[in-house]
């Protein structure tokens, strides 16, 4: 018996090791991968022609800055449309909601976190681009701002949950010991419950604009795909293209090994590295509030 | 425990059921001219995979013992998919190129062409948009940038918004060397850096049904009645034509072209047999039906 025992412990545990270090092992992969295939764009196409302002792969032109401020601008202002609100609906199903609300509210905002992509992109073709043109006066619909509003639209049940979940676990001492002191309501949530909450809800404003940057379907439909730099305010209000549209539309026709192929793969390279850079950004942010608290604390 | 055996009686009968079904239709098939085992993959070319599914669908009819799948994504995804040699047939609305020859020929096939029906390419824009004739150049110089505004065509006052099909599309290869190089060969136009990239033919028609800024392309077969096709004249002064049937079997319509299936090698059997059909009278009727212009 005892003997049975240690042998399904020895398999449960290696199980439990081997999926976690799976994780890493396939990310590895996956920029080793990118590597190999992105890197030979670096001796295939002339650095000055990489970072142009002119896509156009089929007469060769290789220019990856458009569709890096492309990206940029429709995931900035995603995410200045779904931080505020997705921490403001966090706070308000976390903190003031009754319990009946609390309860409706929740699963909605989740349900509305499972709606399909290309879902979101066909309603924002046939209502938010056409509206956004007559109310703003612009030439077209299909802009920065109408990804940005759609992506802020996917973004928030993410935020929403993820910070609901964080402000949820804060002691409920935490909050009586601020009531005592005579805070108001605004007050114990500013400046106790959010701050004790804070590195749940920068975990969940990351997913969030993570969650923004990766979108693919949505912003293929709605932003209209111009390879336009998009370095001015203005820009948000006109066509531009992303980086992962442009993966998405032309991944399928390239011929393996091409030119073309080796710098889908590079901006493929490029989008990791900005992903990674805003995740160990957050650590570190989310490190060090730990480590001034500690000191404070001792 | 005397509720008990009725659960594993009525699991019996299903999986009963269940048998019987599965050799109903197993011996069904067996019935038919031996095996459904003519499988032919046919991929390529968003202008062409509504035709390719209606002939598709009609020979399956008359042929019930062959499968015919239909996929779309582009002349290139068609052509790149027989280069990999994972179709029996691509569909393509331009010729292949010579890169891809090279590619293909690499791999050991070489690619047979075969025209199959003829197609038109049409200007549109908003029925709002008084604008109704323009000449190839005024169009070339709207899609390069050079015009911006409606009114530098005889329009309104108001912004112009390009649409087109993404690069990987055939029809936007097309457009590129009929209509903005001119037909030209040492013509580098480009695409103003502005234009719109939709990714389908659906995308560009519900842009210009709600955008009366708005001009774009797609083929003949796709326009719906409610958008205003723009008449077109090969030069300043010519005629101003609008695509029809008519016009372009008499080539008087500017931009028209023929559409392609590829094969890896001449073609054998089955898919010989199918490719023999498409050219015959009756799958050349359903090319007119959907809008496209048969070849004989």
């Amino acid at each position: 018996m005892q003997k049975t025992l240690n042998w399904r412990e020895y398999i449960i545990t290696r199980a439990v090791k081997v999926s976690g270090y799976s994780s890493i092992v396939f990310v590895a992969l996956i920029f080793f991968f990118l590597l190999r295939e992105g890197l030979p764009t670096l001796a295939e196409v002339k650095l000055a022609n990489l970072f142009s302002i002119r896509w156009y792969p089929i007469e060769n032109y290789f220019g990856i800055l458009p569709l890096i401020t492309g990206s940029l601008i429709v995931t900035v202002g995603a995410a200045l449309i779904a931080i505020p609100f997705g921490i403001g609906t966090a706070v308000y199903i976390a903190e003031i909601a009754p319990r009946w609300m609390r309860e409706i509210l929740k699963p909605l905002v989740e349900l509305l976190g499972g709606l399909p992509s290309v879902v979101l992109g066909f309603l924002g073709i046939l209502v938010a681009a056409p509206y956004l043109r007559t109310l703003l006066n612009l030439p077209t619909g299909l802009t920065a701002l109408t990804g940005s509003l759609l992506l802020g639209g996917i973004s928030i049940p993410t935020i929403v949950s993820i910070a609901e979940d964080a402000l949820d676990a804060v002691p409920r001492s935490y909050r009586e010991g601020a009531w005592a002191l005579g805070a108001t309501k605004w007050q114990t949530i500013w400046r106790v419950t959010l701050p004790a909450a804070r590195s749940g809800v920068l975990t969940a404003v990351m997913l969030g604009i993570g969650r923004a940057v990766g979108e693919t379907m949505t912003v293929m439909m709605v932003t209209g795909n111009a390879p336009v730099l998009a370095i001015y305010p203005s820009s948000l209000f006109s066509p531009v293209r992303t980086m992962t549209a442009t993966i998405a539309a032309e991944m399928g026709e390239v011929a393996n090994g091409s030119v073309h192929y080796h710098t889908l793969f590079f901006i493929g390279m490029v989008l990791f590295l900005i992903s990674l850079a805003v995740n160990v950004a957050a650590a570190s942010v989310v490190f060090r509030t730990k480590k001034r608290a500690e000191r404070i604390l001792s | 425990m005397l509720m008990k055996p009725p659960p594993p009686l009525l699991l019996v009968l299903t999986i009963f059921t269940l048998l019987l079904t599965s050799c109903g239709s197993s011996s069904s098939n067996q019935t038919g001219t031996g095996s459904p085992s003519a499988y032919i993959e046919n991929k390529g070319s968003d202008t062409i995979v509504n035709l390719a599914l209606a002939w598709a669908e009609r020979y399956q009819q008359e042929y019930p013992d062959v499968r015919i799948s239909v996929t779309g994504g582009g002349s290139g995804t068609g052509i790149a998919a027989l280069i990999n040699g994972t179709v029996d047939i691509a569909n393509a609305s331009r010729q292949i190129k010579s890169e891809e020859v090279k590619l293909a020929e690499d791999n050991g096939i070489m690619p047979v062409e075969h025209v199959i029906a003829r197609d038109a390419i049409a200007v549109i824009v908003n029925p709002e948009n008084p604008v109704s004739a323009l000449t190839l150049e005024q169009i070339s110089d709207i899609y390069s940038g050079k015009f911006s505004n409606w009114n530098e065509v005889g329009g309104e006052d108001r912004p112009i918004v390009r649409l087109s099909r993404e690069t990987n599309s055939g029809t936007h290869v097309y457009f590129l060397e009929t209509v903005l190089r001119l037909g030209e060969k040492d013509n580098q136009t480009l695409f103003s850096m502005d234009t719109l990239l939709l990714p389908s033919s659906e995308g560009i028609i519900a842009e210009v049904r709600q955008n009366p800024n708005a001009i774009g392309y797609d083929g003949l077969g796709y326009v719906p009645k409610d958008l205003k096709m723009i008449a077109i004249a090969k030069q300043a002064g010519g005629e101003y034509i609008l695509p029809s049937i008519e016009t372009v079997n008499n080539n008087t319509y500017p931009i028209a072209r023929d559409l392609y299936m590829y094969t890896a090698g001449e073609p054998t059997g089955i898919v010989k047999t199918y490719l023999e059909w498409i050219l015959s009278a009756e799958a050349q009727q359903i090319v007119k039906e959907l809008g496209f212009v048969p070849i004989k």
